[in-house]
């Protein structure tokens, strides 16, 4: 076991590998009634192109299968797992993002109960034919929800603008066509293939003894076996340098329209201190671009161009990254041409030193306030460990960043001529009252 | 249950409460402005706040607030209207990092209380008059924002919904204000209302963090100077029910993939009442979690829905169940669901059930402790009720909540209104 020390932050973490290669952290917080856990797998709706565990021939699976797993673990043979949880006053939940699919619950009781049936339940898969067809009316009607909101929509025809080949264009969930050929033997080649100990990760953060946990842990896992860890072969369709399309636009029965400019990376290989140097520097451009203390949020704001609602991310992980810029608006087109011209204009400006400390202050005191936040910390940490970053380097990362980092990245990443495309929802024609 | 000792003083008529704590890595301080809920007035609170995040005499444009803020190691700053029962709260909220966590040390808590006070007392106005440009500006982001309802159809439903249970009470009334009423708002009756607003309403000032009282007591002192003149002398009060002795049934159609089935039910308790923790436990077997009735019968025996949830309105006596489903199952739905309430009616449910919503309540109420703003909207229940629950009280009365208590509380819950949100086009195709 580890014990490492954030003198600033005045947190402490402990850290253990386990001898079937699970990671465990624990970071103890004082004064807070509950505490806060993630189980996650390095595995998210990405992954649908593998060698199995127990084959030698790669399996293409599919779209939305991880998500579906993610709904069918909590079935067990004695019925709901959320009832288990819920017995003990504990609140459960999971999601399936583009690269990871967590477990979690927070409980102001019972944690040690708890901690248990969290681990118990992830290692316990029970699939049968009944209840998956069960799921598929369910997981249905979820994906109906996502195809009448039109940010998500907004934000996946964008990615299907920035992606021709790579599966983050494909929404989470699948398709209502993809999730009706998903059957209970292909949930469990995938359960075996990624939720193998060694490719995960749990977090516990809250009012605990640190020692005892850990202990616990250990001891769960020691009466369990599992097959030898393997590497798992993953098969990532080749995408374009370039976005595919430039412009995707998409009527909806909506008020107000939306527009979204997304800029593709040209090569988002970079991992660990690379990639936490990188992403901090487009997010801190980006503010100092479009953030509230921005002359260009100001024009866009007395141009009726964008409401409060306007804002701006950007994300990256292994084999995609892409930043995104917009919000509601009544004039879509011109936003987008907009943001444009501003973002061609703010390369050919110096950057001011007393804006970039100014910027780098606001991402300090807001990591602060973020590190108020259990659930923050677990499921951000645990994005960092599977990029081979620390969330514990957020701030030294944000305060060494020099000038002329941020001047590199603006050349490498904001490329308007060939990586950027936007998404507009627009009001459909015949709208309904 | 654990905490921190609460310290109340005025300063003017400002009600001060300092909530001391150490847990966490900010102060959090929570200005809370309590109007009544009006047509006549709700348009023009509603835009207030953003009107006063626009400039100041000492920050004199957004610009220069949001440099400031920035310059305060990301001091956030927000300010919204919600809707309290009958009331329309106006907020003013910032969280600030401590500087003990910081590098630099120097002190940031009374920098913002500066901005915070220059933010809610001492807008940029000349003549008494808000600035035209400001104002049309931010009209024009209100009726955006009003007009957006519409795009989210779950928001819309719920809009429509109350539209529909409560046309001749306040609480029908629509937080965001109205697009018509818009027109007639100008820089000069804006300030006016604004000033009225101060002068009458009920202000709480809420500080949470690692602070001291008696400093935070000479900051606000220092930084917030304002004395009412006429203090509205009004307690809150909900105006009777209409009890209506047949549920309304409600469709509109849209071109959706997805149904939106919300239904309305009057509860006639309120917070502070002798029952209110046994209709909260009425609403956790009912639907307020994924241990109950509706989420396992709708949701995974009938496999209709991906949600169906219920909550309750604390100050109005409302309880709204809601589930998005495909069009064609609404009598399937509506079915199952009456079938829950009756059920509960008919004190059908368990010691079992009962068990585990209370460990499950209580959970939701301590892990809401551990956020300061949820504390400190736990603590302005208080404020604006006419009875007060203390804090540490809580755990023990939702304790002693007994099948009996449940069962009466699920006597006095009456349907009031159905409203369904149909597709179009699903039906067409069928």
């Amino acid at each position: 076991m580890n014990k490492i020390t954030f003198e600033q932050l005045q947190e402490t973490l402990y850290v253990d590998e386990l001898d079937n290669g699970l990671r465990v952290y624990v970071l103890p917080k004082q004064g807070f009634n509950k505490t806060f856990a993630t189980f996650t797998t390095k595995y998210g709706s990405i992954d649908n192109h593998f060698t199995p565990l127990e084959g030698t021939e790669s399996l293409r699976v599919p779209d939305g299968i991880a998500h579906f797993l993610e709904h069918k673990l909590f079935d067990d043979e004695d019925g709901d797992v959320f009832q288990n949880f819920s017995k003990l006053g504990a609140s459960a939940n999971a999601f399936t993002s583009f690269t990871r699919t967590a477990y979690l619950f927070s409980s102001t009781m019972n944690v040690d109960k708890n901690l248990e049936t969290l681990v118990n339940f992830v290692q316990n898969p029970y699939f049968t034919e009944e209840s998956v067809e069960k799921e598929k009316g369910i997981i249905e009607q979820e994906i109906k929800m996502y195809e009448d909101n039109p940010d998500w929509q907004n934000f996946f025809g964008l990615l299907k603008g920035m992606y021709k080949n790579h599966p983050v264009a494909i929404d989470i969930a699948g398709t209502v066509e993809s999730i009706n050929k998903t059957t209970k033997d292909l949930l469990y080649t995938c359960y075996n293939t990624f939720y193998h100990p060694s490719n995960m990760v749990l977090f516990i953060v809250g009012n605990v003894e640190p020692e005892k946990i850990l202990d616990q842990v250990r001891t769960n896992q020691q009466n369990k076996t599992f097959a030898e860890p393997k590497p798992i072969e993953r098969y990532v369709e080749e995408d374009t340098t370039e976005v595919n399309e430039k412009k995707v636009t998409i009527p909806m029965p909506v008020n107000t329209g939306k527009c979204l400019v997304g800029i593709k990376e040209r090569n988002p290989t970079k991992q660990g201190i690379e990639l936490l140097k990188h992403e901090l520097s487009v997010q801190l451009l980006l503010e100092m671009m479009f953030g509230q203390s921005s002359e260009n949020y100001q024009t866009l704001y007395e141009e009726g161009l964008i409401d409060d609602s306007f804002s701006f991310d950007f994300t990256a992980e292994k084999g995609f990254g892409f930043s995104v810029v917009g919000g509601d608006t009544s004039q879509p087109e011109a936003l987008a041409e907009r943001i444009e011209g501003l973002i061609a204009d703010f390369k050919e400006k110096p950057l001011d030193d007393k804006v970039i400390d100014r910027i780098r202050k606001k991402k300090i005191g807001y990591f602060l306030k973020a590190m108020n936040s259990p659930e923050f910390i677990a499921n951000q940490f645990t994005r960092y460990q599977f990029n081979e970053m620390d969330l514990f380097d957020v701030i030294p990362t944000l305060e060494s960043l020099k000038k002329e980092e941020l001047l590199e990245t603006m050349k490498d990443h904001f490329h308007l001529d060939t990586q950027m495309s936007v998404c507009l929802i627009t009001k459909e024609e015949d709208k309904s009252e | 249950m654990e905490q921190e000792e609460l310290k109340q003083f005025d300063i003017g008529s400002i009600r001060v409460h300092v909530i001391p704590s150490t847990t966490f890595k900010t102060n959090t301080m929570m200005i809370q402005m309590n109007g009544p809920l009006e047509k006549d007035s709700v348009t023009k609170r509603a835009l207030l706040p953003n009107i006063l995040q626009n400039g100041t005499k000492d920050y004199p444009s957004r610009q220069h607030i949001r440099s400031a803020l920035e310059e305060l190691y990301g001091a956030s700053l927000t300010a919204d209207v919600a809707k309290k029962g009958e009331r329309q709260i106006l907020s003013l909220r910032m969280d600030l990092a401590n500087e003990k966590f910081l590098k630099d040390h120097s002190p940031l808590l009374e920098k913002g209380i500066k901005l915070l006070a220059s933010v809610f007392l001492n807008p940029n106005v000349t003549n008494d008059q808000f600035d035209s440009k400001i104002i049309d500006e931010e009209k024009r982001s209100q009726r955006q924002k009003i007009s957006s309802i519409y795009d989210d159809k779950m928001r819309f439903a719920n809009k429509r919904l109350t539209e529909e249970m409560c046309p001749d009470e306040p609480f029908g009334i629509h937080v965001l204000g109205y697009e018509e009423d818009l027109d007639a708002i100008d820089g000069k009756n804006l300030y006016d209302y604004y000033q009225d607003a101060l002068n009458s309403d009920d202000i709480d000032f809420y500080v949470m963090g690692d602070v001291d009282s008696e400093h935070i007591k000479t900051m606000i002192k220092k930084h917030f100077k304002i004395d009412q003149s006429h203090r509205r002398e009004e307690k809150p009060k909900n105006t009777p029910d209409n009890n209506k002795k047949k549920a309304n049934e409600v469709v509109d159609e849209q071109s959706v993939q997805q149904a939106k089935l919300h239904i309305g039910y009057r509860t006639n308790i309120v917070y502070g009442d002798d029952d209110y923790f046994a209709l909260q436990i009425f609403n956790g077997i009912f639907g307020g979690f994924s241990h109950s009735k509706l989420f396992i019968n709708v949701r995974e025996k009938a496999s209709l829905a991906y949600y169906a949830a219920s909550r309750v309105e604390s100050h109005k006596g409302l309880l709204i169940v809601m589930s998005g489903i495909q069009s064609s199952k609404y009598n399937d739905a509506t079915e199952i669901i009456f079938k829950q309430m009756e059920d509960m009616q008919n004190g059908e449910f368990t010691e079992v059930d009962i068990q585990q919503t209370k460990a499950v309540y209580k959970n939701q109420v301590l892990e809401t402790m551990d956020v300061p703003r949820g504390r400190i909207e736990m603590e302005y229940h208080n404020q604006i009720a006419s009875k007060k629950i203390p804090l540490n009280e809580w755990l023990e009365r939702i304790d002693q909540v007994t099948h009996d208590d449940i069962l009466n509380v699920a006597k006095k819950i009456q349907l009031d209104t159905i409203y369904f949100l149909k597709g179009k086009e699903e039906e067409s195709n069928e």
